[in-house]
C-alpha cells in the first residue's frame, strides 16, 4: 500500500493535442479517489499514465518512494481493473484471477489457493470453474476485481468501473465498492464521468476540464463549494443556478430582484461590482408568497424527481430552478419565489468563487 | 401518420417472411433461371472435369498412339502403380517439405511477425513495407520466378555478384531450400494481411491487462494474442497449406530438378502426364493428391470446430 504523487505531470499526444497540462496531484496512502470529469478532460489518459501504460511527455509519477516515471507497467506494483473488464475469455475464472500471479512465477498450487480465497471473498466460489462468457456483467466485474486483489498490489487503478453494467446493479455495485475499497484499505484511483457515482464513492476527488484539475476536495466540498463555476455546473444531479449580478452594498441585484450577500462573501465584495450568484435548487426555499430577498417569476416548469420536483421559474429573463418537496408542487404559470439559503449561496468572480 | 404506424406492421410480418423458404418472392422457376448460368459454368469447368480426371486414371489413356485413340478401362492398375513407385512417395515427401518449410513454417511467421511489427503504426514505413510484401504476391509468377532465376542463377546472378562467391549455385546446391524460401517470400502477403486484420480484433485492454501483470512480450503472445485469434490461424494455414500443395511455381524455378530433388507432387503429374505421355497414369495420381487435400482440409476444420 503505497500514497501516489503526480508532479508536473505533462502528457503531449502526437499531433500536439496537450492531455494533461503539469498536474499536481497528491494521493494519501488508503485513499479512494476519484477522478471526474466531462469526456476528453484527460481523465482517463491521467490514470493510463499512472499505470504506466502512457508515456508521461514531462513530471514525475511516484508510488510509495519510488519514481517510476520510466518504469514498465509491469514494474510499478499497481493493478487495474479496465471498462470491459479486460477478462481473458479462453480461461476459466481461476486462471484469470491468477493468472497476474503465473507471471510473477507463483506455483500453481499456491496460485489456486490465492485465486480460490479472493473468489470465495467475492462470493465467486460456485463460479470458479466457468469462462467469462459464461458470467454476468456483474459477476464479470467481480472477478476482474478478484485479480486486481490477488496481485496484492501497491495501488489499484479502476476505468470506468461501474459504466458497463445496468442502472439497477450500479447502485449496489456502488456501496460493494466502497466498502471493499475501505476493507482492504489499498490506495484506489478511479475515473468516472458521472457525478453522482464520484459523490457517492470517493473519499476526495478531482474534477478536471481540458487537462487542467479546477477543483480537488471532499465530495462534500466539492458539492457545497465549487471553487468555480465549471466545477458548479458539473456537480450535482440538478444544475446549480448561475446568476449573473451587481454587487449594491449589502445586497445583491440579481435578475431584477434583490437578494443578500451570502455569508461566504461578506466583506469581500465592492460596489458596483459585476458577479455571478450561484444557488443550487436544492439550497433555495419555494413560496407561493414573496418572503424577504426572495426571486419572484412564473412557474413554466414543474419535473417530478420522485420525492421531490424540480420547480423552474422564469425571473425576468433568466430561469431559477428550486427543489420542492413532494406535495408542495405549484401548477404551471402560477407566481412563484425561490429563497436561496444565504450560508449555501455563493458569490464567483470572473469564475472563480469568492470566499475567505 | 399513416407512414408512422406502419413500421410496427412490417414488423409483424418479420418472423413469417424469414422462415419462408423463398425470401426474394421470385417463384422457384424465375429464381431458377437466375441461378443457371452460374450453374452451368460451374458444371461445365469444375464438375465435369472432376469427373473427367477420376474416369481417365481408370484409363490406360496416353497423349499418342493406340491408347490415345482407343483408351481401355484398367481398373485400379494406375493406382497400384503410382503406390508402388518410389519416384511418387520421393515426391509426396518433397511436397511435404515445401509444404511445411514455405507455408506452415515460412508464410506464417513472416506474416504474422510482419503483421506484428507494423500493427501499432502508422505513416509511410507501414505502407512501403506492406506494399513491397503485396507487390511480392501479385506479381505474375513467370515475372517473380524469372527474377528469383536472375537473383540466384550459376552465371553471374545478383546474388554471386553482391557476394562475390564464384560458381555459387543455390538453385543446384541447396534446390529445396531455394523454393522453399522462394515461396515464403511469394506468399507472405496473404498470412500478413489476414494476421493483420486478425489482430485488429484483439481488444486493447486485454493485452494492456497483460502488460499491467508484467507479461513480457511473449508472454502477451501466448495468453491473449493467440487465443484470440486461434481460428484466424487455422483457416490461414488450411488455405496456404492447399494452396502449397498444388503449387506449380517452383517448377518455373528448378524445372523439378537437379535429379528431381525439388519434383513436388504437382510437377511430378505434370512430368509423367504431359512430358511422359502417360494421362491416365497422371490423372490416377491427380486423383490422389485430390484426396490428400481432402485429408489436409477435414484436419484442419475438425481442429476449427472443436472448442479447444
Amino acid at each position: 500500500m503505497a500514497a501516489i504523487e503526480l508532479r508536473a505531470l505533462t502528457k503531449v499526444y502526437p499531433g500536439g493535442v496537450k492531455a494533461l497540462d503539469s498536474l499536481d496531484l497528491a494521493i494519501p496512502d488508503g485513499e479512494f479517489f476519484a477522478l471526474l470529469g466531462p469526456s476528453g478532460c484527460g481523465k482517463t489518459t491521467l490514470l493510463r499514465t499512472i499505470a504506466g501504460l502512457e508515456t508521461a511527455t514531462g513530471g514525475a509519477v511516484v508510488i510509495g518512494d519510488r519514481d517510476v516515471t520510466g518504469v514498465q507497467p509491469g514494474g510499478r506494483d499497481i493493478a487495474m481493473v479496465f471498462q470491459d473488464y479486460a477478462l481473458f475469455p479462453h480461461m476459466d475464472v481461476t486462471d484469470n484471477i491468477a493468472y497476474p500471479l503465473r507471471i510473477k512465477k507463483v506455483g500453481k498450487a499456491a496460485r489456486q489457493r490465492k485465486a480460490e480465497e479472493v473468489g470465495a471473498r467475492l462470493g465467486l466460489d460456485q463460479l470458479m470453474d466457468r469462462r467469462p462468457g459464461q458470467l454476468s456483467g456483474g459477476q464479470q466485474q467481480r472477478v476482474a476485481l478478484a485479480r486486481v486483489m490477488a496481485t496484492q498490489a501497491q495501488a489499484f487503478l479502476f476505468d470506468e468501473p461501474l459504466s458497463n453494467l445496468d442502472a439497477r446493479l450500479r447502485l449496489e455495485a456502488r456501496t460493494f465498492l466502497k466498502k471493499l475499497q475501505r476493507e482492504l484499505g489499498v490506495t484506489t484511483v478511479f475515473v468516472t464521468h458521472d457525478q453522482a457515482e464520484a459523490l457517492a464513492m470517493a473519499d476526495r476527488m478531482a474534477v478536471m476540464e481540458a487537462g487542467h484539475i479546477r477543483q480537488i476536495g471532499t465530495p462534500a466540498e466539492v458539492f457545497q463549494r465549487p471553487a468555480n463555476t465549471f466545477v458548479a455546473g458539473f456537480i450535482g444531479s440538478t444544475p446549480m443556478n448561475l446568476l449573473e449580478g451587481t454587487v449594491g452594498g449589502d445586497t445583491l441585484e440579481v435578475a431584477g430582484c434583490k437578494v443578500p450577500v451570502p455569508a461566504s462573501a461578506e466583506g469581500l465584495l465592492t460596489d458596483g461590482e459585476r458577479i455571478v450568484y450561484g444557488v443550487r435548487p436544492e439550497y433555495n426555499t419555494y413560496s407561493a408568497e414573496p418572503a424577504d430577498g426572495s426571486l419572484g417569476g412564473k412557474v413554466v416548469i414543474v419535473e417530478n424527481l420522485g420525492a421531490s420536483h424540480l420547480v423552474t421559474l422564469e425571473v425576468g429573463d433568466v430561469l431559477v430552478q428550486a427543489v420542492v418537496p413532494e406535495g408542495g408542487e405549484p401548477s404551471i404559470g402560477a407566481d412563484g419565489f425561490a429563497t436561496p439559503r444565504r450560508d449555501r449561496a455563493l458569490v464567483y468572480r470572473d469564475g472563480e468563487l469568492v470566499s475567505a | 401518420m399513416a407512414q408512422a404506424i406502419s413500421p410496427p406492421e412490417a414488423l409483424e410480418d418479420a418472423p413469417a417472411r424469414r422462415y419462408s423458404s423463398d425470401a426474394a418472392g421470385l417463384g422457384r422457376l424465375r429464381a431458377g433461371a437466375f441461378v443457371a448460368p452460374a450453374l452451368a459454368l460451374i458444371a461445365v469447368f469444375l464438375v465435369f472435369p472432376a469427373l473427367w480426371v477420376l474416369y481417365l486414371g481408370l484409363t490406360n489413356y496416353r497423349l499418342t498412339g493406340v491408347a490415345a485413340a482407343e483408351p481401355q478401362l484398367v481398373g485400379l492398375d494406375n493406382f497400384v502403380k503410382a503406390v508402388s513407385d518410389p519416384a511418387f512417395w520421393n515426391s509426396t515427401w518433397l511436397t511435404v517439405q515445401f509444404v511445411l518449410g514455405s507455408a506452415v513454417i515460412g508464410q506464417v511467421v513472416l506474416g504474422f511477425t510482419i503483421a506484428w511489427l507494423m500493427r501499432d503504426r502508422t505513416g509511410p514505413l507501414k505502407r512501403t513495407v506492406e506494399g513491397l510484401v503485396i507487390l511480392a504476391w501479385i506479381l505474375p509468377s513467370a515475372v517473380v520466378s524469372f527474377l528469383w532465376v536472375a537473383l540466384l542463377d550459376r552465371d553471374g546472378g545478383t546474388l554471386q555478384a553482391l557476394l562475390h562467391v564464384p560458381g555459387l549455385a543455390p538453385l543446384l546446391d541447396h534446390p529445396m531450400l531455394s523454393i522453399v524460401i522462394f515461396n515464403t517470400w511469394r506468399g507472405a502477403a496473404f498470412s500478413m494481411m489476414l494476421y493483420g486484420a486478425a489482430l485488429g480484433n484483439v481488444p486493447p485492454s486485454h493485452l494492456e491487462s497483460a502488460r499491467l501483470a508484467g507479461a513480457s512480450g511473449w508472454q502477451q503472445l501466448r495468453d491473449v494474442v493467440f487465443p484470440h485469434i486461434r481460428g484466424h490461424i487455422l483457416t490461414n494455414l488450411l488455405l496456404i497449406s492447399l494452396w502449397t500443395f498444388n503449387d506449380f511455381t517452383p517448377f518455373m524455378l528448378t524445372a523439378g530438378g537437379p535429379d528431381g530433388q525439388t519434383e513436388v507432387l504437382a510437377v511430378h503429374v505434370y512430368k509423367v502426364a504431359l512430358q511422359g505421355s502417360e494421362l491416365g497414369y497422371g490423372a490416377a495420381v491427380s486423383t490422389v493428391i485430390l484426396l490428400i487435400n481432402l485429408v489436409v482440409a477435414v484436419f484442419y476444420l475438425r481442429l476449427l470446430r472443436s472448442k479447444k
